[in-house]
């Protein structure tokens, strides 16, 4: 299953929709990271509300795809992430460590917007 | 199957996220093995969900050091086998060099 | 009432015994004429219980108009089982009965010693009717008494089970009040943790803790554990945990009231520090979140 991804003035919003396979996953970092460098955008949002399982290689994705959006200049927020599984994840080990996270899409919205104030 | 057994939404999640990262050691090493879940009884009167991964894979030829944190022969976290270690009650493995393995996770209701 | 119905239910055996006669019919008739006693001196019998027990000091914590009342009932059902054979309706009259009479505290000698009374009370009263009659007497008894110890079994397992039922749902309830997640300002939690933390009430933290932060929308939240003397390795990574976990959902936890005992199990498992966020006191910790949120708060003079 694509993902789909929503340009929404310099930011990208990509929406995970249901479970993904570790196919789609690299193929939403392949077109992330592509379409960053097309757009020229500042921030990306991955939101995984509607993700009910993260395991490592789901982490570790998100992780690869936060380091090469950072490598183009701009930031990465993984938004919408569930109770439960921030539970399951932090008992693996998973913590996300330097990505910044927000509880869902307008929160992730506001965060690379003060982001982007704070810069100029 | 976790919720039915009467696990909360929270622990579901563990198991299911067990299962999964049980699941990707069989494809990423062994390609060939099988995944089963089956609710077990204990002797004490408590309930549990027990999963069984076995692979007839290149087995491990060092468990102590794959279950070590950060250890990694296949290039990921390394949070794989002490990470499922992490989320359920009981943990075993038996591996041979050779001839495949088979992981066996227990995760009891509370 | 139930007193009625049970006395003017047919007994199940009259209706089921055959004319022939079969392996059980002595029995049967045994039972039969344990029963017809049974209803014949009910009053005496009943009254001759009452007296046992207020002699044994039982059921203190009721009036005796009320032990009267309960023990008909009681009485009624006993030898409707006797009669019947069947159980369920007793069963159903115990659990009713704990329902009504735990919250009085009754406790579970009382409930068991005035079962054991009206058994001996009825074995007596049997002693005193056969007494000419040895051979009599002993199957009169041989019939009487499985029959009166499963009675005492049935009503003995109901209060227990009862209490127990009482007794879940009272922690549950303890549970829940022992971990309030509470809103002090938009999008500011506070977790005031008091008394001991074993591993199940942490993970019950965490996962309130969580939901909390989902359903408030909170940015951050304030752990409080001036409350808590000590925390053994479990439970100090399970809070560092909970600390991860929250800021998977995009809040920042500030830990206050650390004891210096904690402190110290915090660095003996080696815990980075530089994800933990602790302030010294709850009053410090209200502050730098209110900081971080962007509040500012001054004096009106």
């Amino acid at each position: 299953m694509q993902v789909p991804i929503l340009k929404q003035g310099g930011v990208l919003i990509a929406t995970i929709q249901a479970a993904l396979s570790d196919a789609d996953l690299l193929e939403l970092r392949t077109a992330l990271v592509r379409q960053v460098v097309r757009y020229r955008s500042s921030g990306v949002i991955v939101d995984v509300t509607a993700m009910d399982v993260m395991d490592s290689f789901a982490s570790r994705t998100l992780l690869e795809i936060s380091h090469m959006i950072r490598l183009r200049g701009a930031a990465t927020v993984i938004v919408g992430i569930q109770p439960e599984v921030a539970f399951a994840m932090v008992q693996l080990g998973l913590t996300l460590e330097d990505i910044p996270t927000a509880l869902d899409l307008e929160e992730g919205l506001a965060y690379l917007q003060q982001k982007a104030r704070s810069i100029n | 199957m976790a919720l039915r057994t009467g696990f909360s939404m929270s622990e579901a999640t563990l198991i299911a996220t067990a299962i999964s990262e049980l699941a990707r050691n069989i494809v990423s090493y062994a390609n060939q093995g099988s995944v089963t879940l089956r609710p077990v009884y204990g002797s004490n009167g408590a309930t549990g969900l027990t999963i069984v991964a076995s692979d007839s894979g290149p087995g491990i030829t060092d468990v102590t050091l794959a279950l070590r944190d950060g250890y990694s022969s296949s290039g990921g976290l390394g949070l794989g086998l002490p990470g499922v270690r992490r989320l359920m009650d009981e943990f075993d493995i038996v591996s041979k060099a050779g001839s495949g393995t088979t992981v066996t996770v227990t995760k009891w209701l509370p | 009432m139930q007193r009625d119905k049970t006395v003017l239910n047919q007994p199940a055996i009259q209706r089921s015994r055959p004319v022939e006669l079969t392996r059980n019919e002595p029995k049967m008739e045994l039972l039969r004429e344990l029963v017809a006693h049974l209803r014949q001196n009910r009053t005496l019998l009943l009254e001759e219980w009452v007296a046992r027990i207020a002699e044994a000091q039982l059921l203190t914590a009721m009036t005796q108009e009320e032990i009267f009342a309960e023990a008909t009932l009681v009485y009624d059902s006993y030898f409707a089982a006797l009669e019947t054979g069947t159980f369920e309706a007793l069963q159903a009259y115990a659990r009713n009965l704990s329902e009504r009479i735990i919250p009085r505290g009754v406790e579970t000698h009382e409930v068991v010693g005035i079962v054991l009374l009206l058994r001996d009370v009825l074995a007596r009263s049997l002693f005193a009717k056969y007494q000419a009659d040895y051979e009599k007497l002993n199957r009169i008894l041989d019939a009487f008494e499985p029959a009166a110890n499963r009675v005492a079994n049935t009503v003995a397992v109901g209060f227990v089970q009862e209490r127990e039922r009482v007794i879940r749902q009272q922690q549950e309830a303890i549970r829940e009040l022992s971990t309030p997640v509470l809103q002090v300002r938009e999008r500011l939690l506070i977790l005031p943790i008091i008394g001991v933390i074993d591993p199940m009430r942490a993970r019950q933290l965490t996962e309130q803790l969580l939901r909390g932060i989902r359903t408030n929308r909170a940015k951050v939240v304030v752990i409080d554990i001036t409350g808590v003397a000590a925390m053994d390795v479990t439970v100090a990574n399970h809070l560092v945990q909970t600390v991860e976990a929250s800021r998977l959902l995009g809040a920042t936890v500030i830990v206050t009231g650390l004891s210096p005992e904690i402190a110290q199990t915090l660095v003996t498992i080696g815990v980075d520090l530089g994800k933990m966020n602790t302030v010294g006191d709850l009053q410090g910790g209200i502050e730098q979140a209110e900081r971080l949120l962007g509040y500012k708060v001054v004096t009106l003079t």
